[in-house]
């Protein structure tokens, strides 16, 4: 199972609704995925800034340690996302492997937030405070796990490079395999699980020149087994379904947005969803929408 | 929401509201209706592409479902007249048994599954599997079928007036498949047919009954070339 829920506004006069839309939809995947939750947002960019999002333990001080690091913070319950000035980056990140050993770096980009977390998903959303988040698209999933355990490293999404990110439904059959080139090839991985790989396979791609649809076919010749991918970047979201397409996906397009669920009924309040043009994404094809940063 | 006890005249449409009552609401009502049943017309408001919407339904009565449906929607039917107007989830008509199922846009995978009987009609498309293990259905695609589609399938007639995608009738049993576009590729065991008298009669039949604009010469038909039914021992190193 897992449920998965995306939204890449093309009006943006819906940015302040985003972050509300996507709770909506993964509510209602929760039927699908009970088991942990976890969004990517892409928010407003703050040039000269680099934004990190961390993961504490619970009650962790997040204030002092952004007053240790001389850096904004911005608190969501167990996350927080600091901004951090790019030409401190390097210090700033090795200050946290010295300093705060207890703290996972979980992503980082220009404009993506990412959070995730066990437990069902309006709990999770709540958590974070998602619905007051606004931003140009987002990312979603709701989780069943099936490949690895339950636990807060095998919820979705996995990010491996600035504002990627990757949810998947399905599993992979050969990413034990990938992950030991990628390995070679100098990518590196936190977690035995598959859609890491899947998530680090298009990072690499991007790291070599290839442009996100580029990297969305590569995937298709070199990833075994089942899945629906939705991946975003700074300024793109992208869908993959593998040949034999098992794992449901439903698209909806108006002119306001782009928006993927895993099934019809997690769009089903969206504004002109009645109106929208309803597809389902064809199997091994690349779909991919971009917009100016 | 008081289905049983609101005085209906005849043919006047019960109207459901499925996001005010819910499913077993809806799907205990309409199996507790006798084959006599004055309530011979019902309208489900909000479907919201809720799964397992009319499932089950053994009364001659026609239910209008009134937007996108999940999951194995008039899944069982043996006998109503369903019509979707919307798209369908996967499975729309699983294991029909009688009756009419018509879905106004398009359907997602494995569209009539199984099913031994009755016409289901998808005046859009089908995705992958459509019409998987088919047993004495007919199936009416006016667009295009996704592949795999009438993956061992026993008997019935799959009629796509679109494409159909690969491996069409892979490990098909005596099931036709009428096609008018291109096909992209043919499943083991699965090879055209002649067009037969009988088999343009029949295709001919389901057009009308679907209310299809396509004449029976643009089509070919295929069916099984039976060389999957028994063991041959020549075909041993291919196991």
């Amino acid at each position: 199972m897992c449920g998965i829920a995306g939204l890449f506004l093309k009006n943006r006069a819906l940015e302040p609704e985003l972050g509300a839309m996507t709770a909506a939809m993964l509510s209602v995947l929760t039927s699908r995925g009970p088991d942990s939750a976890g969004f990517a947002v892409y928010g407003q960019a703050m040039p000269g800034f680099l934004k990190i999002s961390l993961r504490g333990a619970e009650n962790f001080d997040f204030g002092a340690m952004a007053a240790a690091l001389d850096v904004d913070v911005s608190v969501h319950d167990d996350h927080a996302v600091i901004a951090v000035p790019l030409e401190r980056e390097a210090r700033v990140r090795a200050l946290l492997v010295q300093r705060f050993p207890e703290v996972a770096v979980v992503a980082s980009g220009a404009r993506m937030e990412l959070f995730k977390g066990v437990g069902q998903p309006d709990e999770v959303s709540k958590r974070f405070g998602l619905v007051g988040m606004t931003g140009s698209h987002a990312i979603g999933h709701t989780r069943m796990a099936t490949e690895s355990a339950v636990t807060i490293a095998g919820a979705h999404p996995f990010s491996t490079g600035a504002d990627q990110c990757l949810v998947h439904n399905g599993s992979l059959s050969n990413h034990n395999d990938i992950r030991r080139k990628l390995i070679k090839e100098g990518m590196r991985f936190e977690t035995q699980n598959d859609t890491e790989v899947a998530a680090g396979f298009l990072s690499w791609q991007l790291r070599e020149g290839a442009k996100l649809d580029e990297a969305l076919g590569a995937a298709l010749d070199t990833l075994d087994g089942f899945y629906t991918f939705v991946v975003g970047t700074e300024t793109g979201f992208g869908v993959l379904r593998d040949p034999v397409a098992c794992k449901p996906a439903v698209m909806a397009e108006t002119d306001d947005y782009v928006a993927f669920g895993s099934e019809y009924r997690a769009m089903a309040d969206l504004p002109g969803i009645a109106d929208a043009h309803l597809f389902e994404p064809e199997p091994a094809r690349v779909y991919f929408w971009e917009r100016a940063a | 929401m008081r289905v049983a006890a609101a005085p209906v005249a005849v043919n006047e449409p019960v109207v459901f509201d499925l996001a005010a009552a819910g499913l077993r609401a809806l799907n205990a009502a309409l199996a507790g209706l006798t084959a006599t049943t004055n309530q011979t017309v019902w309208r489900v408001k909000n479907p919201r592409g809720e799964h397992a919407i009319a499932v089950g339904v053994t009364a001659p009565v026609c239910i209008f479902v009134d937007g996108p449906v999940g999951y194995y929607c008039a899944g069982m039917n043996d006998g109503a007249d369903i019509t979707i107007m919307g798209n369908a989830g996967p499975g729309v008509a699983e294991n029909m048994m009688s009756g009419f199922v018509r879905v106004t846009g398009d359907a997602s995978q494995a569209a009539g599954a199984s099913a031994h009987g009755g016409l289901l009609v998808i005046e859009g498309n089908a995705s992958a599997r459509c019409g998987i293990s088919m047993k004495g259905v007919d199936i009416v695609v006016k667009g295009f079928v996704g592949h795999m589609s009438a993956f061992m399938a026993q008997s019935g007639n799959l009629v796509v007036l679109g494409d159909a995608g690969e491996a069409l009738g892979d490990s098909l049993y005596e099931a036709r498949i009428f096609v008018r576009g291109r096909v992209a590729s043919l499943g083991a065991d699965c090879e055209e047919r002649p067009m037969t008298d009988e088999a343009a009669a029949i295709l001919a039949g389901l057009l009308r009954r679907a209310d299809a604009r396509a004449e029976v010469g643009d089509f070919k038909v295929y069916g099984s070339a039976r060389k999957l039914y028994n063991f041959h021992v020549d075909h041993a190193g291919h196991y």
